[in-house]
């Protein structure tokens, strides 16, 4: 290896190792490139799955068959949930952000496991492949939902199997990642960093991580056991062969209850990193934060039940998961006054990522507000299975992680590329976005609330004027990401260089390494006397 | 950074899990034979715990290992018990 190419002073972006061109990445153990192969993916297929949710709202446009019939929507709805839950919200924010920003954020110079965590990737690309592989074999695409419920899952003759497969695998990724970061944060803090001088996204990564490891298995042997049952016949879930459906959405949800909070929390994180940056303020509640976002992770194993009021589960369980759906609200809503109370005062720097942050409180707290209406046993009944539904979790999905992603997205990006995006671009593609991203979603609660079922492509004439609006809101938002991301792509290659190493003026060890950082981080691994905030001294 | 030490269990001791785990298997089939209601599910959990954690102390080395570990594995069997308990919430009052 040259001089020149001495570890401590070369850009992770221009490091040359052993391998050349794309084998320099896809074979790269460093967990920053690691972070970006994650999100060029991530990028394509949310194109995918942005342009599936596009038509589907534009056959939703006017009753009856506008561009497609039932077996198209049917197909294109679950192949939309798929992609976007297992594909993008699920890694999403740790295996982006977290890949690249988490060891540099508590003073390490790699994770703990860098192979593993080369083979998380892998075998994240490699699950897609074969969920990819449903569409095009066999007896045509899965039409089931995300959700595969029995008994239908078991009876349809569409392709359901490699779509089941496909997540299996990912979930290993995810399960591998989580190890990576739960051994990371343990044993490689800097000196003088305690768990309470720990910044707060990686204390987030750290309550997702432990959902991460302990809940995906339970979705990897439920996911084995459909497989058992189709192929071998043997009577889990299918009543006809005597199991019991009600079984399979026991299992599901304990796993995909707490994937809400799997995506969601890391989110969460990068606001709390981002309201006081841009405040010039400490964060309000420190301890508060951390400790609510390990009250999420634990209490958030508990309330799974709450997507099968209308199943048919016995009272006892019914009441005891709507209280429980109620206790987890509350360290939410904790996380959302300490933001307020960081900004109480501040001197606020009105910025993209602020304004992505902010945003991100507003959608988050409709989308919340909204969960507790489904959680209430009786208002539950009445919107289970209708628009309100999906209103809710884009809400607070799409407007609370996806807020979340493009506010780190924003802020991070000239850390990570070393060049500026055009902030007037920036601004305009979010507001654009927002606006669009409430007249598309915001209708849907009335909807749901006049009845209007989920997953079906057509409806009554009645719903027609909240339909109009919602799809033209679909092609305000896309024309809003696509401002964002062709803003953010050519930026990344021909934007204006930096190499200022704190373009926001932030306190968390990001912020004091190179831009873009060297490979190994840091020339010497620092030492932490202060917490992570301390804005005004 | 701790020191690593490695700790070699003798045969007799392997041969003392094994014969424990088998004698367990054993017992968890000849059980169902007995009608308990739901208890036939806890029994099975319940054998299945014990010989897990056998496995962990002494194939998986827990019992040699820092006490802190031995903490975090028996979180985690709470809250799998947790899960099962609130599960039952719903199988027992149907
Ligand atoms: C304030 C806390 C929350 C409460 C009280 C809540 C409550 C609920 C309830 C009761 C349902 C079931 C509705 C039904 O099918 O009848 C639901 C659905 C859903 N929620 Fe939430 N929720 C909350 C937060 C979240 C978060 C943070 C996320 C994700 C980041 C999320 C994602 C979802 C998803 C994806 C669904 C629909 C799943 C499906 O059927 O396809 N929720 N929520
Ligand atoms: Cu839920």
């Amino acid at each position: 290896m040259s001089d020149s190419n001495n570890a401590h002073n070369v850009s992770y972006l221009d490091y040359k190792g052993q391998y050349k061109g794309l084998s320099a990445w896809i074979f790269s153990t460093d967990h920053k490139r690691i972070g970006l192969l994650y999100l060029y993916t991530m990028l394509a297929f949310f194109s995918v799955g942005a342009i599936l949710g596009l038509l589907m709202k534009t056959e939703l446009i006017a009753p009856g068959a506008t561009i497609m019939g039932p077996k198209a929507y049917n197909a294109l709805f679950t192949l939309h949930g798929i992609i976007m839950i297992f594909i993008i919200v699920v890694p999403g924010l740790p295996a982006v952000f977290g890949n690249f920003f988490l060891p540099i954020m508590i003073g390490a110079k790699d994770v703990a496991f860098p192979r593993l965590n080369l083979l998380s990737w892998w075998l994240y690309v490699i699950g897609i492949l074969i969920v990819l592989t449903s569409q095009f074999l066999g007896d045509g695409p899965p039409d089931t939902g995300w959700t595969f419920y029995a008994p239908y899952s078991f009876q349809t003759p569409a392709n359901v199997l490699p779509a089941v497969f496909g997540a299996f695998v990912m979930g290993f990724s995810s399960i591998l990642t989580g190890i990576n970061f739960v051994v990371t944060i343990h044993r490689m803090r800097a000196p003088g960093m305690t768990w309470f001088k720990m910044p707060l996204f990686p204390w987030t990564l750290y309550g997702t991580a432990w959902i991460q490891i302990l809940a995906t298995p339970v979705i990897g042997i439920t996911l084995l056991l459909i497989v058992a049952e189709r192929l071998l016949g043997i009577g889990i879930f299918d009543p006809a062969l005597g199991g019991d459906p009600i079984l399979y959405q026991h299992l599901f949800w304990i796993y995909s209850h707490p994937a809400v909070y799997i995506m969601i929390l890391p989110g969460m994180g990068v606001i709390s990193e981002i309201i006081p940056v841009f405040s010039k303020k400490t964060i309000f509640g420190y301890k508060a934060i951390v400790l609510s976002t390990m009250a999420i992770a634990f209490v958030g194993y508990f309330v799974w039940g709450h997507h099968m009021f209308t199943s048919g589960m016995s009272g006892r369980a019914l009441y005891t998961f709507s209280f429980l759906t109620f206790l987890v609200a509350i360290p939410s809503a904790i996380k959302v006054f300490n933001w307020v109370s960081t900004m109480h005062k501040g001197s606020l720097d009105m910025q993209t990522p602020f304004y992505w942050a902010v945003s991100f409180i507003f959608v988050f707290m409709i989308g919340g507000l909204t969960g507790l209406v489904l959680g209430s046993l009786a208002t539950n009944v009445h919107v289970h299975d209708t628009h309100f539904v999906v209103a809710h979790f884009h809400y607070i999905v799409f407007g609370g992680t996806g807020y979340a992603f493009m506010a780190a997205l924003h802020y991070w990006f000239p850390k990570m590329f070393g060049r500026m995006y055009d902030l007037g671009w920036a601004n305009l593609g979010w507001g654009i976005f927002f606006i669009g991203f409430n007249a598309l979603y915001l209708p849907m609660f009335f909807l749901g609330m006049q009845g209007m079922p989920r997953r079906y492509y057509d409806y009554l004439p009645d719903f027609h004027g909240g339909n109009i609006i919602s799809s033209l809101g679909a092609w305000v938002m896309i024309s809003g990401i696509i401002i964002i991301f062709a803003n953010l792509i050519r930026s990344a290659r021909h934007g204006k260089k930096t190499t200022q190493k704190n373009p926001w003026g932030g306190k968390t060890l990001e912020w004091q390494v190179e831009t873009p950082p060297t490979l190994e981080n840091f020339e010497e691994i620092p030492t932490i006397e202060k917490g992570p905030y301390h804005f005004g001294e | 950074m701790s020191q690593e030490t490695t700790h070699i269990v003798s045969y007799k001791t392997q041969i003392f899990v094994l014969l424990a785990l088998l004698v367990l298997t054993a017992i968890s089939v000849a059980i169902t034979r007995i009608e308990m209601g739901p208890f036939n599910t806890a029994a099975a959990l319940l054998i299945a715990s014990i010989k897990a954690s056998i496995v962990l102390a002494w194939f998986m080395h827990l019992k040699f290992e820092s006490r802190f570990f031995t903490v975090m594995v028996a979180a985690v069997f709470i809250l799998f018990l947790l899960v099962i308990l609130v599960t039952f919430f719903d199988y027992s009052y149907r």
